[in-house]
């Protein structure tokens, strides 16, 4: 029997469905797997028992023919996503004994259309990072090694142990958020699929918080049509978010397999930065040539106020944490620290509850909402978010169906190589996803090729407002003419 | 524009987070490296631009004012750290 962990998300479902194999020894396969991966730290909490009592049920429902369209599909939770009964700490020691007395919507949904849970994921702490080593479980490592040395790698940030746990073959899929990047750059980063959707696509409600005008949960897969069709089910109104749309989601597994003939592809110059890798720049052209030959029209375009991106991102989203984090006070729920008064014990219990990249995050967010400061820092940066988003208005007026970027700057890194410094440093990972959630529109990283170090490389495909099926039809062209990836060696079991 | 170690300290009281001395030189390093990093919009002309307020062009739905949850207290006190009689327990406020 083909080991039932190596399965696409499509063929665990097909083959279910097909009696091949039945949702419990889907769910065995996967908690074997995780148990003998304890050294990638991808999970933070396994729930094997919960999983084996949701695939029992899923059975029954194949049994029946009654089976929903995620019957028996292990998936892992990020730890960001509060999941009813089961313990979510956004990986923070603020919220280490937390557990939720309500389910996210997002999870709902998956639940709702008979999706197994494994457990929850490692990420970083509050979702800030790129790297996922501030988390307060500790780093999680990636599956891939450098060819010739055993060097351990970061797997990319925030969504660290989503991305792992998928690469490694650790669930069929798991759900991750993206607030400047954290779902596409570890897909990237561990050769994997991963699509952060237009704002307002997927309900936020139940998700710990961290920017809140630029999260939005997505899923994390091994491919292209398994992220459409656990999008299909994670997507959707929902009134308890208000900025949650209120429209119909498409079969977004329909959009896989169509022709990108006559379709218009941008490219933006303003991706070229300084410094970036000649592996890079060709494997961008290598994209660009895929996307021809499939029939695609290559144009160039300019997206003037990309570099400015970043730095915008780095007062609202800083402003907006800071906001959001306010509620960690020691009262209502998390760790306390007592002090001789009440302003002692907030302040004891978030300089012992957060770490050291949310504490540095929520001191710039309340500099730059502080009275005198609003004006020069927050309010000029969503200025320039306005025209970062007219930028790809006036690309999509022109007729463009889709813009091609690279992913990320480079390949991955060495755990420890970029968190000592400059926190900036660091920033400048999400250099080319970071634009995405400024103007809320969908992006999608989908594994494009490996570097000369045998390590992953992804393109970036950045779609119209509430078109994520054009980005799932180009998408799936690229991964079919890039082909299979060969995947490490597993040599963490 | 760089800030001094006495506006670290206040942004930090006003934040609500405890710093401790021997953190303040670094916490005003890394400060000073973002905000140098977000000096570089001053550069962009923003004559006549709209602050962005909301990234998808929606108009807030509006729900009928009526109670649709709540009535719970066993539930949302089921993680707090001192509670007492149904209520939470914090240190005397008022003397």
């Amino acid at each position: 029997m083909t080991d039932l962990t190596s399965l696409t998300l499509a063929e665990a479902r097909d083959g279910l469905r097909a009696k091949k194999f039945s949702a419990v020894e889907i769910a065995d396969a996967h908690i074997a797997a995780i148990e003998k991966a304890k050294a990638l730290n991808a999970y933070v909490l396994e729930t094997p028992e919960k999983a084996r009592a949701m695939a029992a049920e899923s059975d029954k429902r194949l049994k029946a023919g009654e089976a929903r369209p995620l019957e028996g599909i292990a998936l892992g939770v990020k730890d960001l996503f509060t999941t009813e009964g089961v313990r979510t700490t956004a990986c923070s020691k603020i919220l280490e004994n937390f557990v939720p007395p309500y389910e996210s919507t997002v999870t709902a949904n998956l639940w709702r259309d008979g999706a197994v849970m494994l457990g929850k994921l490692n990420n970083d702490e509050f979702a800030m990072g790129s790297s996922n080593e501030t988390s307060v479980f500790g780093p999680v490592v990636s599956p891939w090694q450098r060819k010739g040395s055993n060097a351990k790698l970061v797997p990319g940030g925030s969504s660290g142990g989503s991305a792992v746990a998928v690469a490694a073959n650790l669930c069929l899929g798991a759900t991750a958020t993206d607030t400047g990047g954290s779902i596409r750059q570890p897909a990237a980063f561990t050769g994997i699929v991963g699509i952060k959707p237009t704002y307002g696509r997927c309900s936020r409600w139940g998700i710990v918080a961290f920017a809140s005008s630029l999260d939005q949960a997505g899923p994390c897969t091994r491919t292209v049509r398994d992220a459409a069709i656990l999008l299909r089910s994670m997507a959707g109104h929902d009134p308890k978010d208000s900025t949650c749309i209120d429209m119909e989601v498409p079969d977004y597994e329909k959009a896989v397999g169509k022709s990108v003939k006559g379709m218009k592809i941008g490219i933006p110059k303003e991706y070229r930065v300084e410094g970036m890798p000649a592996e890079i720049e060709k494997l961008w052209e290598r994209g660009r040539a895929w996307l021809k030959n499939a029939g695609a029209e290559i144009v160039d375009i300019s997206l003037p106020h990309t570099k400015y991106a970043l730095p915008a991102y780095y007062i609202v989203a800083p402003a907006e944490a800071s906001s959001n984090l306010a509620r960690y006070d020691g009262v209502r729920y998390g760790l306390r620290v007592p002090g001789k008064d009440i302003l002692e014990q907030y302040e004891n219990t978030r300089s012992a509850g957060f770490g050291a990249e949310v504490k540095r995050r929520v001191l710039i967010g309340t500099y730059v909402l502080s009275a005198g400061y609003y004006d020069a820092y927050y309010l000029r940066a969503q200025k320039v978010r306005s025209l970062i988003k007219r930028d790809f208005e006036e690309a999509f007026k022109q007729g463009i169906h889709a813009v091609l970027t690279p992913a990320t700057p480079s390949a991955a890194f060495g755990i420890g190589e970029k968190s000592g410094g400059d926190p900036v440093e660091m920033y400048l990972n999400d250099v080319f996803t970071v634009t995405v959630n400024m103007a809320g529109l969908p992006g999608i990283a989908v594994p494009a090729g490996l570097d000369s170090f045998s390590l992953p490389l992804g393109l970036q495909l950045i779609g119209r407002p509430f078109d994520e099926e054009t980005l799932f039809t180009v998408g799936h062209v690229m991964e079919q003419a890039a082909g299979p990836i060969k995947r490490p060696d597993p040599w963490w079991s | 524009m760089s800030i001094d170690a006495a506006t670290v300290r206040r942004i930090a009281h006003l934040a609500r987070i405890k710093v401790e001395d021997g953190e303040i030189e670094r916490l005003q390093g890394d400060m000073n490296s973002i905000l140098g990093f977000v000096e570089q919009l001053k550069e962009v002309n923003i004559d006549g631009v709209e602050p962005m307020t909301s990234v998808t062009p929606m108009k807030l739905p509006m729900r009928e004012d009526k109670v649709t949850d709540g009535g719970d207290a066993k539930k949302v006190l089921m993680n707090a750290p001192a509670t007492e009689e149904g209520f939470y327990l914090v240190p005397k406020v008022v003397e």
